[in-house]
């Protein structure tokens, strides 16, 4: 957990042993920290997929030791002066421990070379500003240029709304690089987790070469209660999760969270692979 | 060009919404000859609420793709309010492909509240099909114009709006959510709305601001003809010059013309 304890002590809050047990929401079970983080941030009393937070994820995904960061650094610039916009991004800050709602760098797993991006739902529900874009969008033309393989840990609520137009252009400009980085030849796995909705479906998360979802992650373009506004209609048991993603044919796996990095290793290997 | 700060950025918004406001169809008919409606997404079905077809712009073929929200109640539902489904965008791609194959021009009209938010377009992937709009537009090898003549709703109106050049009538309006949408999530209060068309910063002239689209055509003072004609001259310039570029400066020139939005430090 040595990933765990540089973040946690980064933001005051002591090592992963003192973090306070995690609560299931489904069962009320609570749960040690340490053995929270050994069981995938999956409830062992009801099997309930807890958010994981994004150092939680690369600490169960790339090989120790091996993440090097890149844009931590990067903030907003609040670019149409939104009210108490401001306020909610230091707000978010000192509640996520982080400058923005993705994390980006590179890695191995499982001894091949990666470029990464992991979403963080603590940070404004990992919505998608000038910053979230940008990041991502320089992540793929690192990857390009170097390349790398880019796998991407989605959850999002979409574009943020706080940034107006700049955040819906996002998804253009993540589009754009993208499309480059598969021109080059090179694979972009997607792993959509809960929840994936709004502008990030409509955009890069739809736009991996191979596309994984965790079990009942929510996936969709339109917010449930707008569907249920527009349409009067009731939805259906199970929509817009995984399984029904799946069955409609938008989702290559569901992948449960304690084999996620065995597969994504597995897949990365096979693109790796040059038999003659 | 006078900037009518008078005017507020919600009245702008229901000028855009206007009923009687022209629509796609409107442009298509006033300003491409020969017109010839091309249907269907030769996947699931034909999508009303998208018109699409070739015909000329002066004397060169163009392919135009609009949104198109009908007239008399009738053909406003059989057009789904001018909100698109998935086989809409999927329609618009492959008349954007089969575009690019002839080496011709794409004119985009956009004027919708938005993407069509129903169960069957989640089934038959909603998010997929703007996503792939996004991808495929960004690298499609022949120029593309999107104008924003109406509602400018969210991702629904990016589909169409990936361009070398964007153009948007004065009053139209083009925001990644709408106004009511943006104030009952953040206040709980959608009557909210005008406060929050103000703060979202909208309108055609805070676009021209930021620099995300490149033209405003004036419609203030002016009669629908004297717009559309304006604005196909427009039009047509930007085709004149676009067309001639070799294919990567065009297609380098449309990533930037994204790659550079950004406000962080």
């Amino acid at each position: 957990m040595s990933g765990l304890k540089e973040f946690f002590t980064s933001i005051t809050k002591g090592a992963p042993e003192q973090q306070p047990p995690r609560v299931c929401k489904n069962c009320g079970a609570e749960i040690a920290y340490p053995d929270y983080v050994a069981n995938h941030c999956i409830c062992p009393e009801c099997g309930t997929y807890f958010r994981m937070r994004a150092v939680e994820r690369l600490e169960a995904t790339v090989d120790e030791g091996s993440f090097q960061e890149i844009d931590r650094k990067l903030k907003s610039k609040d670019p149409i002066k939104f009210p108490d916009y401001a306020q909610k991004l230091d707000k978010a800050e000192k509640a996520s421990g982080l400058n923005e709602g993705v994390v980006c760098g590179t890695a191995k797993i499982d001894g091949i070379d990666t470029a990464l991006f992991i979403m963080d739902s603590a940070f404004m529900m990992g919505s998608m500003g000038t910053v979230v874009g940008e990041k991502i969008t320089r992540l793929f033309e690192k990857a390009t240029a170097q390349n790398l393989p880019v796998v991407g840990f989605i959850t999002s609520g979409g574009a943020r709304m706080q940034e107006g137009i700049f955040s819906l252009m996002q998804m253009a400009k993540v589009s754009g690089a993208v499309k480059r980085h598969s021109e080059a030849g090179l694979l972009y796995i997607a792993v959509l987790t809960d929840p994936t909705t709004g502008g990030i479906t409509a955009s890069f998360a739809m736009q991996g070469d191979i596309i994984i979802a965790e079990p009942k992650a929510l996936i969709g373009f339109a917010g449930q209660r707008v569907i249920e506004q527009t349409t009067g209609e009731k939805l259906p048991a199970g929509f817009q999760r995984a399984e029904f993603q799946l069955e409609h044919g938008f989702v290559d796996i569901i992948e449960e969270r304690p084999r996620m990095t065995y597969t994504i290793a597995k897949l990365l290997a096979i693109h790796t692979s040059n038999v003659q | 060009m006078a900037k009518a700060d008078s005017i507020t950025a919600y009245e702008r918004v229901q000028a855009a919404r206007n009923g009687k406001r022209p629509m796609g169809s409107y442009y298509i008919e006033h300003m491409i000859d020969d017109f010839v409606e091309l249907h269907g997404d030769r996947r699931f079905g034909d999508d009303a609420a998208i018109v699409a077809g070739i015909g000329y712009l002066n004397r060169i073929p163009v392919t135009v793709i609009a949104m198109e929200r009908g007239e008399t109640i009738e053909e406003r539902m059989k057009r789904n309010f001018g909100c698109p489904e998935p086989e809409g965008y999927r329609k618009a791609l492959r008349l954007m492909k089969e575009a690019e194959k002839f080496h011709r021009p794409v004119i985009c009209f956009i004027g919708s509240s938005g993407a069509y938010c129903g169960i069957d377009a989640e089934e038959r992937g909603q998010g997929l099909a703007i996503a792939e709009n996004l991808y495929e537009m960004m690298g499609l090898k022949t120029p593309i114009i999107s104008v924003v003549v109406g509602e400018g709703g969210s991702g629904g109106a990016l589909a169409l709006g990936v361009c070398d050049t964007a153009v948007m009538l004065e009053n139209a309006v083009y925001s990644v959510i709408s106004p009511e949408g943006c104030a009952s999530i953040l206040w709980k209060d959608a009557t909210k709305a005008p406060d929050a068309a103000a703060h979202l910063k909208l309108t055609s002239y805070d676009l021209l601001k930021f620099e995300v689209v490149e033209k405003v055509i004036q419609e203030d003072g002016k009669t629908e003809r004297e717009i559309c004609s304006a604005l196909k001259k427009y039009i047509l310039d930007e085709i004149l010059r676009l067309r001639v570029l070799p294919t990567e400066e065009l297609l380098d020139g449309r990533y930037e013309k994204f790659r550079k939005i950004g406000a962080f430090r």
